[in-house]
């Protein structure tokens, strides 16, 4: 039973760290059409910058909150510079050119940071609640985690649901001609979704780092499992990233928990197929035959 | 009053408007009518900012608008329909509505229960996706959320576009009574002719990129040489 309990709570934990991670990716899908390769390493870049200034004796949160409005900059001008130019032509340019932005951006970490592993120190207790006399297997700072997937995934929902500016968001994503005709501001909703996507990117690099070792390819692991939730719930959908991301985190960890860890990416793949044979869009798609 | 001058655009080597001189009076519906590739759809869209003139003016109310981009025209006055519905199927009918009105900074409550009393198919529908709307529906859509904006001028492009004749007259019988009650202008561009011509104050035909009848709609209706050469009926 306590196996079987921890097994889940760790599919947990996992699951909502895929789900930051697929959020990511949604949010610039959703705005530009484009998948965006270089999440990783971007996510990665902020994440050493919170870790070098708790290094230098910066408070935790502050460095925590600096990371996430260097990747809000970091989104914004690298739409603004790097992909506004392919916007509007073929896919493969946009696809060719985050590979690339991948390269340079993990390249670029190595140099600047080097490739040693240094700790990230634990956003709080890294112990396991004790209920009674057990121990379970979530601690304070996987409640955390999970508080602050949540807490991001309602604000998406929000924004795009009930605020004018989610309304504009989302008519620029869907038909930018239309949209710029109603008097929406296209290049800047566009420019604004890539910022917000790296803000939630760099979130997920936090929540990762977090009381474990971190190096340029510390995301590495994730990014396989990021996309593969993001296509699961759709692509188009902040709460398809989620539901992606808890399935695969549990599917994940049960298989590894109670057979054995190798079968992990085998698993995660046979998942993948099964939802895009059973349903090609993805399990949160609103159209059905929508154009990629 | 939107007023053209010598208006030339093109698609690099090619010419698709040649020094188009018409206006649009304050208060009336005129027509642009003419075959396929005449050079409607570029007309509109030069005007609305999509598309860029070579050179010519544009003039909206007596302020020159020729190099406004698209997206700052709503809140000018100045509101365009384009071809083929363009209806935002992923919003309801409802947030279509609402994008509309957003022009013009707010959502006003008045304007939303305005649209709804205009088109009752469209308030029974308002928080569907836009995207099982019927034809006849979205192009009600689109013209209300146009009038959201609540704009000065409207541009037309091809309203009757592949809609039952029962329903291009409701549409047509509509826009007049909006032209009539609030002296709304509207540019109007159809291939349909006879019907455009029907409801039209004013009709100007265009072949080839240039202008070669501007006259009211009733003598251009009379005129079976013109009919015949360049209206198709």
């Amino acid at each position: 039973m306590l196996q079987f309990t921890n097994t889940a709570l760790a599919g947990l934990v996992l699951g909502m760290i895929f789900a930051a991670f697929a959020l990511a990716l949604v949010l610039i899908w959703r705005s530009t059409r484009i998948l965006n390769f270089a999440q990783a390493p971007m996510a990665v870049l902020t994440t050493y910058i919170a870790l070098v200034m708790i290094e230098d004796g910066r408070p935790y949160w502050l460095a925590f909150v600096v990371a996430l409005l260097a990747g809000l900059v970091l989104g914004a001008v690298l739409e603004r510079v790097v992909i506004r130019p392919v916007e509007g032509k073929p896919d493969i340019n946009a696809v060719i050119l985050t590979l690339g932005l991948f390269i340079v951006f993990k390249s670029g970490a190595e140099v600047i940071f080097g490739t040693k592993l240094r700790t990230y120190p634990p956003t709080f207790g890294i112990r396991g609640i004790e209920i009674g006399d057990t121990t379970i297997g979530i601690t304070t700072s996987d409640f955390f985690t999970i508080g602050a997937v949540i807490a991001t995934l309602v604000l998406l929902v929000a924004l795009f649901r009930f605020t004018d500016l989610g309304l504009k968001m989302r008519a620029a994503a869907n038909n930018q001609e239309v949209a710029g005709l109603l008097g929406v501001k296209v290049g800047a909703m566009l420019t604004l979704g890539w910022a917000l996507a790296a803000v939630v990117g760099s979130l997920s690099g936090l929540l990762i780092a977090a009381g474990g070792l971190v190096q340029p390819s510390y995301m590495d692991s994730i990014v396989v499992f990021g996309f593969i939730a993001a296509v699961i719930g759709g692509l188009e959908s902040p709460a398809g990233a989620v539901v992606g991301g808890l399935l695969l985190g549990f599917s994940l960890s049960f298989v590894s928990g109670y057979l054995s860890a190798q079968l992990v990416a085998l698993v995660a793949l046979g998942i993948l197929m099964t939802v895009l044979t059973l349903r090609p869009g993805g399990l949160f798609t609103a159209t059905q035959g929508r154009r990629v | 009053m939107l007023t053209i001058t010598e208006l030339t655009a093109g698609y690099g080597p090619i010419t698709a408007l040649r020094g188009v001189t018409l206006t649009a009076e304050q208060g009336r519906i005129t027509a642009v009518l003419g075959a396929n590739g005449a050079g409607k759809t570029t007309l509109l869209r030069t005007i609305s900012g999509l598309h860029r003139s070579t050179s010519g003016s544009v003039t909206l109310d007596g302020s020159t608008v020729t190099r406004v981009p698209a997206e700052k025209m709503p809140a000018l006055g100045m509101s365009h329909v384009p071809e083929g519905r363009g209806v935002i199927t992923e919003l309801t009918v409802e947030e279509n509505l609402r994008l509309g009105g957003l022009a013009r900074g707010r959502v006003k409550a008045d304007d939303l229960t305005r649209i709804y009393s205009l088109f009752p198919p469209l308030d029974e529908r308002r928080h569907v996706a836009a995207a099982t709307l019927s034809g006849g529906e979205r192009q009600m859509l689109v013209i209300g959320r146009a009038l959201m904006a609540r704009p000065t001028l409207l541009l037309l492009d091809e309203p009757s576009l592949g809609l039952a004749p029962r329903i291009v007259t409701q549409i047509f019988e509509l826009l007049k009574g909006l032209v009539d009650n609030e002296g709304l202008t509207v540019l109007l561009v159809e291939q349909n002719a006879r019907s455009a011509l029907s409801v039209a104050d004013h009709g100007i035909v265009l072949n080839l990129g240039q202008v070669v009848a501007d006259d009211s709609a009733a003598t251009l209706a009379a005129d079976d040489q013109l009919r015949h050469a360049y209206l198709g009926f």
